[in-house]
């Protein structure tokens, strides 16, 4: 097994060579740049890239961790459909610890909630299917990444007469959230590093709005070290210039167009609904609901339990970390109160989350 | 002899002595365990002595490039060898679960012999139980370990100084992966070995020749190199700088970790060590580990450096960042 493909993403020479281009481009006006995706924000943090910048570019993490910005009555309405449906519930492991407004799965899985670790929705399926005598709720959490996957399962759970299956849905879609954040003042974003992995689903055309009505650059760019260093070159360039185009950095994998098959798989399966999101508020269209076709597979519908959706009222900072507002170590919770042990928001629980990314690999 | 562990083979009576004679003895032979007294007589012993303990529950118990016998003596033997001390008896424990293969116990006992034979140690004393189906999981070993220190050698990690060197003496997470690989049925190219070995040889010769010029070691198991460097920091009050260039993977490894997602650094190993050495004297300890076939890719990948204790990483991409503690999934029951 070889692995110079990968090597050749990570070459030393070529990363100084690119942190001395963009440092020349950014001249002494630092620009704020966000990286939209968590995946982005654990990878900047693992290279150590945010300090090889610092005065030149600053990095502000956005809201792309689907487990951070999942709502607390999300996790009320998972917690009912275990407790008071008697569902067995089947999810991704980095939602147990996430808090709801008064207890967590994992705290509930203590007291004897059905909580099933799967590793794909597909799983949750199998699960279903043998366990004919249980109602199988598959928490579905994600973006557009992950969306394909439940969509699949969905179909796979209808055609397979799987009738003791359902998904609690909680999809979005970035670009939606992009144009909020774009827009908030507050924030100043003068570039947006995209994710990659959405953008193969998507496709770099899908920021072409928010580039153009928001006039703020895109760059699509992969997660090993150059790709990044790649990518922020080009947004500052672009800055510098002036320009807000949509540009992709990532183009082994991402396409203009996106993977046609996943889009219509999730356009057969989910509908575009408004959604809240945890920290930032209810954005329009930025949901994915499941289509009245497939409403068998709605938990919220097939057990009238809804997800109801409040803006929180705590000390956690969480909300102004998703948004890029402040940085983690600006909250007053962060280390002390809120550590990954003991989570007291959700961007220290999840793997992607933002504290969480600033508390393993911050140096100082 | 049943082919099966039963019950009544732990129960003291004539199943007990059958196994012990005919199975057992086999394996075991040697002049301290032979009398099957309730204690093994050792003698008199000159020197300081070591003394330590583990428990050994891997699952599955025989893995590519090992198995939990090997596992048992070697895993003692290094917690005596990174304190500077030679192993020269160790205690076999035996939980054995009803319905466990003869035959499975057998290819126990006999990595168990081999290894102790290697690492010139012997099994002095021991004990079998064997507990109710569903009460274990087919064989646990338990043991206990004595050694004398190498002469005027000593874990000093009040002497580690901002310069000193430290030194891995081979490649990460083989042993992790190798477990992995079989307890998933993972198919993958390059086959991953267990790097478990018995570390005695390679390690205490080199203490004995550059004395306090190796500060101190450890041997990095569970938690893997990133755990155990937060530990020694945290003991030599020291900041460890490492370069992420220098660190020693395989690449089967390597392509497993990029696959799945984990970090090497975290990846446990049953046959390396760390050391913290004087740069004075850090080529020559190099020079010297890699003469030994179990320290063939030594390597320096990093030194102390000045400021807050705690372990920071030099990136490939030329960035500084914290190595912590992990916190969450870990793979469970790898030794």
């Amino acid at each position: 097994m070889r692995l110079t493909y990968i090597d050749d993403f990570r070459d030393p020479a070529t990363a100084k060579a690119l942190v001395a281009r963009i440092r020349e481009d950014a001249g002494d006006r630092p620009v704020r740049i966000m990286e939209v995706c968590g995946t982005h924000t654990v990878a900047i943090a693992r290279c150590g890239i945010r300090p090889l910048l610092s005065g030149a570019v600053t990095m502000v993490s956005g809201p792309g961790c689907p487990v951070c910005v999942t709502p607390d009555g999300y996790i009320d309405a998972a917690i009912a459909l275990g407790k008071e449906r008697g569902a067995l519930l089947a999810s991704f492991g980095d939602m147990l610890r996430v808090p709801g407004t008064s207890s967590s799965l994992e705290r509930e899985k203590g007291e004897g909630l059905d909580v099933r670790v799967v590793y794909s929705p597909l799983d949750a399926v199998a699960l279903a299917a043998g366990s004919p005598d249980r109602e199988v709720v598959f928490l579905g959490v994600g973006f557009e990444t992950t969306a394909p996957a439940i969509a699949g399962a969905i179909r796979t759970a209808a055609q397979r007469g799987v009738a003791n299956f359902s998904v609690l849905s909680s999809v979005r879609t970035i670009p939606e959230a992009m144009g909020i954040l774009a827009a908030d003042p507050d924030i100043r974003i003068q570039g947006f590093l995209c994710p990659a992995h959405v953008s193969a689903i998507i496709g770099a055309d899908a920021y072409r709005a928010v580039a153009s009505e928001r006039r703020i650059p895109c760059v699509v760019a992969g997660f090993e070290p150059l790709d990044i260093l790649l990518g922020i070159s080009m947004l500052v360039r672009q800055i510098r210039e002036g320009a807000a185009r949509v540009e992709n950095e990532y183009t082994r994998v991402a396409t203009g167009a996106g993977n046609r098959k996943a889009q219509e798989l999730v356009a057969e399966v989910f509908t575009p609904c408004d959604t809240g999101w945890r920290g930032i508020g209810v954005i329009p269209g930025s949901g994915l609901r499941i289509a009245d076709r497939y409403d068998a597979y709605d938990a919220e519908r097939k057990f009238g339990v809804p997800v109801l959706f409040s803006s929180e009222k705590t000390a956690c900072r969480c909300g102004d970390v998703l948004k890029g507002k402040i940085v983690p170590p600006e909250c007053p919770l962060f280390g002390k109160a809120c550590v990954p042990e003991e989570p007291y928001g959700p961007c220290m629980v999840s793997s992607e989350g933002t504290c969480a990314a600033y508390y393993k690999y911050g140096a100082s | 002899m049943h082919e099966k562990i039963l019950l009544s083979h732990g129960e003291g009576g004539k199943r007990t002595r059958d196994l012990i004679a005919k199975v057992i003895a086999r394996y075991f032979d040697n002049p301290v365990l032979a009398p099957f007294l309730d204690s093994g007589l050792l003698g008199r012993i000159e020197g300081e002595i070591a003394f330590t303990t583990d428990g050994y529950v891997v699952t599955p118990p025989f893995f590519p490039g090992g198995d939990i016998g090997r596992l048992a003596v070697c895993g003692t033997v290094n917690d005596l060898a990174v304190c500077g001390a030679k192993a020269f008896a160790i205690s076999c424990g035996l939980i054995l679960e009803e319905g466990l293969p003869l035959e499975t116990l057998e290819r126990a006992l006999a990595a168990m012999k081999e290894a102790a034979g290697e690492a010139g140690v012997v099994i002095a004393c021991g004990d079998t139980k064997v507990v109710e189906r569903g009460k274990g999981d087919g064989i646990f070993i338990t043991t206990a370990g004595l050694g004398v220190s190498v002469d005027g050698w000593k874990p000093s990690p009040s002497k580690v100084r901002p310069g000193d060197r430290i030194l891995l003496t081979g490649t990460m997470g083989d042993h992790h992966v190798a477990v992995l690989v079989a307890r998933q049925g993972l198919s993958i190219t390059a086959p991953v070995l267990s790097d478990v070995a018995p570390l005695a040889g390679l390690l205490l010769p080199v203490l004995a020749r550059f004395g306090d010029g190796v500060r101190f070691l450890r041997d990095p198991t569970r938690g893997g190199v990133g755990v155990t460097l937060n530990e020694m920091a945290a003991t030599a009050n020291a900041r460890f700088v490492l370069d992420e260039a220098r660190l020693p993977v395989r690449e089967a490894v390597r392509g497993v970790c990029e696959i799945l997602g984990f970090d090497p650094l975290y990846l446990a190993n049953e046959g390396k060590a760390v050391l913290i050495a004087d740069a004075a004297v850090a080529g020559n300890v190099l020079a010297a580990l890699r003469d030994h076939p179990y320290g063939r890719e030594a390597a320096v990948i990093g030194e102390v450096g000045e400021g807050a204790p705690g372990v920071r990483m030099r990136t490939l991409a030329g960035g500084l960042r914290a190595v912590d503690y992990p916190v969450g999934d870990q793979l469970p029951r790898i030794c």
